[in-house]
């Protein structure tokens, strides 16, 4: 079927390495431009509002989900396609979002992001011409 | 060997450069990509206990109220969709990595599933799914007599 879906697995970044000995994984995101905002949305399923924490420093925007491993009480893993450890990923951003009004929401495993532009960002759109 | 006779010919640093930024691109590409699992959506984690078996899924971002599941037999059938958040106007994707569509799976379990009994629970995008082995299915102990 065309259509059908297929998982994208969080990868294990390259070159970042943790204290905790924990597996860490880079979640799939997507990221939409609007006229006023960059909206970021990661799959990142396990984290709620309190294992999840979004950072930025010098215009760098860094997402860390810390997933405790979970096991089913008196139950052995039997099959596994997927393995359980801590999201994180780091993104670049222009100077023109306004770094206070920054809102981050969870709900179902997906943190979202809404990161709004600054006044002067969204005035400073110079349209260009051709001259011929 | 061949790279040596490259910084012998003089090319600029910025060579040099380029090359490492594609190793970097590379190593990022080919990261976690040597896990030997079919990419099947949901994947699907399986812990056997006693009397049961527990699937647990990753289906982030899904409505649990559009997951359709069920138990028939030995088979579990996990099915839905998980929809795009539709573009408005004046917006435009920089990336899109998430995959969006319908979905099916069907796990077997070795054993056959007590249908009425089957309870799932979906939290921060993990659906969790017990399946009680059927009674008349679960071992009998055999009392051996002795003559």
């Amino acid at each position: 079927m065309a259509n059908e879906i297929q998982a994208v697995r969080a990868q294990a970044p390259a070159g970042a390495e943790h204290t905790r000995d924990r597996k860490v994984f880079i979640p799939p995101v997507d990221i939409v431009e609007s006229p006023d905002a960059i909206i970021l949305t990661a799959d990142m399923p396990g984290v709620d509002d309190k294992n999840v924490s979004v950072t930025l420093e010098k215009g760098v925007l860094s997402v860390l989900g810390e997933i405790e491993p979970a096991s089913v009480k008196d139950r052995k893993l039997a099959y596994a396609e997927y393995e359980i450890g801590d999201y994180e990923r780091a993104f670049t951003l222009s100077d023109e979002i306004d770094q206070d009004r920054i809102e981050a929401t969870v709900k179902n495993g997906i943190l979202r992001l809404v990161l709004p532009k600054t006044e002067t960002a969204r005035a400073r759109r110079i349209p260009v011409k051709t001259s011929r | 060997m061949f790279w040596p006779e490259f910084r012998r010919m003089g090319l600029s640093p910025d060579v040099w450069h380029g090359v490492d930024r594609l190793q970097r691109e590379m190593d990022r590409l080919f990261a976690g990509l040597s896990l030997p699992y079919e990419r099947s959506f949901p994947a699907v984690n399986i812990w056997e206990g006693d009397n049961d078996a527990v699937v647990t899924a990753e289906l982030p971002g899904v409505d649990p109220d559009r997951i359709e599941l069920s138990a028939q037999g030995d088979t579990l059938t996990l099915a839905g969709s998980r929809e795009p958040e539709p573009l408005r106007e004046g917006e435009t994707y920089h990336r899109q990595e998430r995959r969006h569509g319908r979905f099916t799976r069907i796990v077997k379990l070795p054993f056959r599933v007590d249908e009425g009994a089957v309870e799932a629970t979906f939290d921060r995008g993990v659906l969790t799914i017990r399946l009680p082995r059927h009674e008349e299915e679960k071992p009998k102990q055999i009392q051996i007599k002795t003559t």
